[in-house]
């Protein structure tokens, strides 16, 4: 078996996902390359959602009975835990959602609501980059076909890295907001926080950071990055579907108008109007996902006791090692960063002119489970003139072998198609 | 679910590339990325000519060739039911044993039949079929027009 420095013991990690021991078409041992997508679950994850359902299901914050009590503890015990996981500042700048997508657009619709200094109107800009996931294109092109303020981008290099060359022409006086992706879902590519926050903060403009790939992957310290919000998701992080969260700076979320109104979010309701439930609670209309938020801090508690840091050296070893497989492999091009160095573990590639459709196909009638398409960032496929990739992703559980399995497969794929 | 016949018209396509048409169609299949121009020509109700040009997986493009082997030279009521007999066969879900009967009238789409199992990928085998009835109606929705206006 091929040892690397900075793995994992991943013959004991993976003994805790029980979904790793699927076997497939016949015989095929599962070998899941798809993490970037979602991320598989824990025997500890899930036998806490299992004691949540079987012991302490209730509504929060509402009755004043035992179950009330406990899942409203349980509920915000997990807050605590992702406020610490982030090193956020304070327990009330986190406020869970359903996903990252409904945290961008939480962002998106506060700052088209808001009053001065922070409202998006006709007269001022919006930055993103040309490598977001859709869920960070779409929200801001609906903000700006609605408020009329203008949408602008940074391109992208050939090796699929931010082109920063114009910066102070692409971030002006007229930015309210530059939101961006700290590590591409498709490129791999992590991204310069602090020439950007610099940029940003020299021109008074909030910035929004999407890390929901990286969130599951590196140590994540909202202070550190100096953004004004960070939004990311649970299900790629060994936590449930559903949990979503969103960190923001306190005055911020003071200032900030609500979107979704509601239950929980209120202070005191008349028939004419509403005062508001001070942050988070401004930001959580209705029921929460409660169970959900109780798994994500069950993953979190999973992820920090293997500790960030060590995720972190484990897949950057498995990069490494998958970069310099691939690149072996006949007709294959990396589709983003072609070495380890400051990039995560998805890995997106073609085949020369097989359609990744057809590679996935035949990866997954050999067991191995990897994505195809667009990856949700159709302009990253249009500004590299190829119409999909595939994707391998790794996670903290992804083995050398893995690896090899995958250089095999796409071996078979060749021949298949040759 | 690649079966030889669907490799062997991927390799080696029917009737590709774009030539003279009564009518064009561009039809894109947003899931997966695969795209497709084609044109109809008729002479009267038969069809004279199905050229394409497109980009995309084996299955999209191997079965916009059988489209091409199976419809030209046909009449526009046979065409029809090959249309619609590979349209059944596409949304069984894999639970439909083609007879000899279907086989007599799908020829080579038949060897499709394996892809009604992959919900996925139904898409990509319809793409060109469903480009193909969008242009007819097209070419004879124009045809029928210039017959009413002479």
């Amino acid at each position: 078996m091929t040892q690397l420095p900075g793995l994992l013991d991943t013959e004991a990690i993976r003994k805790d996902f029980p979904i790793l021991d699927r076997v497939l078409h016949d015989g095929k041992k599962l070998v899941y390359l798809d993490n970037a997508a979602t991320s598989q679950t824990p025997r500890q994850v899930i036998d806490v959602l299992d004691e949540y359902y079987e012991q302490h299901n209730a509504n929060v914050h509402r009755g004043v009975h035992v179950l009330a009590e406990e899942a409203t503890a349980l509920y915000e015990g997990a807050r605590d835990k992702v406020a610490a996981f982030i090193n956020a500042p304070s327990r009330d700048e986190v406020i869970f959602t359903k996903n990252a997508s409904e945290s961008l657009n939480l962002v998106a619709n506060m700052l088209g609501w808001a009053d001065e200094p922070y409202r998006v109107d006709h007269d001022t800009e919006i930055v993103i980059t040309e490598m977001e996931h859709h869920s960070n294109i779409v929200p801001w092109q609906l903000l700006s076909q609605r408020t009329g303020a203008k949408l602008k981008w940074f391109g992208l290099t050939d090796d699929g890295r931010l082109d920063l060359s114009n910066i102070d022409e692409v971030i002006t006086e007229k930015t309210k907001i530059v939101s961006f992706v700290l590590v591409s879902n498709i490129l791999g590519t992590l991204n310069p926080v602090e020439a950007i926050v610099r940029r940003a903060q020299e021109v008074g403009a909030l910035v929004l950071i999407d890390a929901s790939q990286a969130a599951p992957h590196m140590p994540l310290d909202v202070q550190a990055l100096q953004a004004d919000f960070v939004a990311f998701t649970g299900h790629k992080m060994c936590g449930p579907t559903g949990i979503g969260v969103l960190w923001g700076r306190q005055e911020l979320l003071e200032d900030l108008p609500p979107f979704l109104g509601g239950g929980e979010m209120i202070e005191t309701v008349s028939m004419h109007s509403s005062t508001y439930a001070p942050a988070p609670h401004k930001f959580e209309a209705g029921t929460p996902p409660i169970a959900q938020a109780v798994g994500l801090g069950a993953a979190i508690d999973y992820l920090s006791s293997i500790g960030m840091d060590k995720i972190l050296a484990h897949e950057h070893a498995i990069t490494e090692y998958a970069v310099k497989k691939l690149t072996q492999v006949p007709d294959l091009r990396i589709i983003g960063p072609s070495t380890a160095e400051d990039r995560g573990a998805a890995i997106s590639f073609t085949l020369g002119d097989i359609h990744p459709h057809d590679v996935g196909q035949v990866l997954d009638e050999q067991g191995i489970a990897v994505r195809v398409g667009h990856h949700c960032a159709r302009p990253v496929c249009l500004r590299y003139g190829i119409p999909a990739t595939t994707r391998a992703s790794f996670y903290l559980y992804s083995t050398p072998a893995e690896v090899d399995a995958l250089v095999e497969g796409l071996e078979h794929v060749r021949n298949f198609f040759g | 679910m690649y079966q030889d016949v669907i490799l062997d018209h991927y390799k080696n396509p029917h009737g590709r590339g774009l030539r003279d048409g009564d009518a064009e169609v561009h039809h894109v299949n947003p899931t997966c990325g695969d795209e497709i121009t084609l044109r109809v020509k008729y002479d009267g109700t038969t069809i004279s000519d199905v050229s394409y040009e497109g980009q995309g997986c084996s299955i999209s493009q191997a079965s916009a060739s059988v489209l091409n082997e199976l419809l030209v030279g046909k009449e526009l009521a046979d065409a029809q039911k090959i249309q619609e007999t590979f349209l059944e066969l596409m949304q069984s879900k894999g639970k439909l044993e083609p007879d000899d009967a279907m086989e007599e009238v799908l020829e080579d789409a038949v060897a499709f039949a394996g892809v009604s199992k992959y919900p996925a990928r139904v898409k990509c085998a319809l793409l060109s079929w469903m480009a193909w009835k969008d242009a007819t109606a097209q070419a004879l929705g124009a045809a029928d027009a210039e017959r009413k206006t002479a």
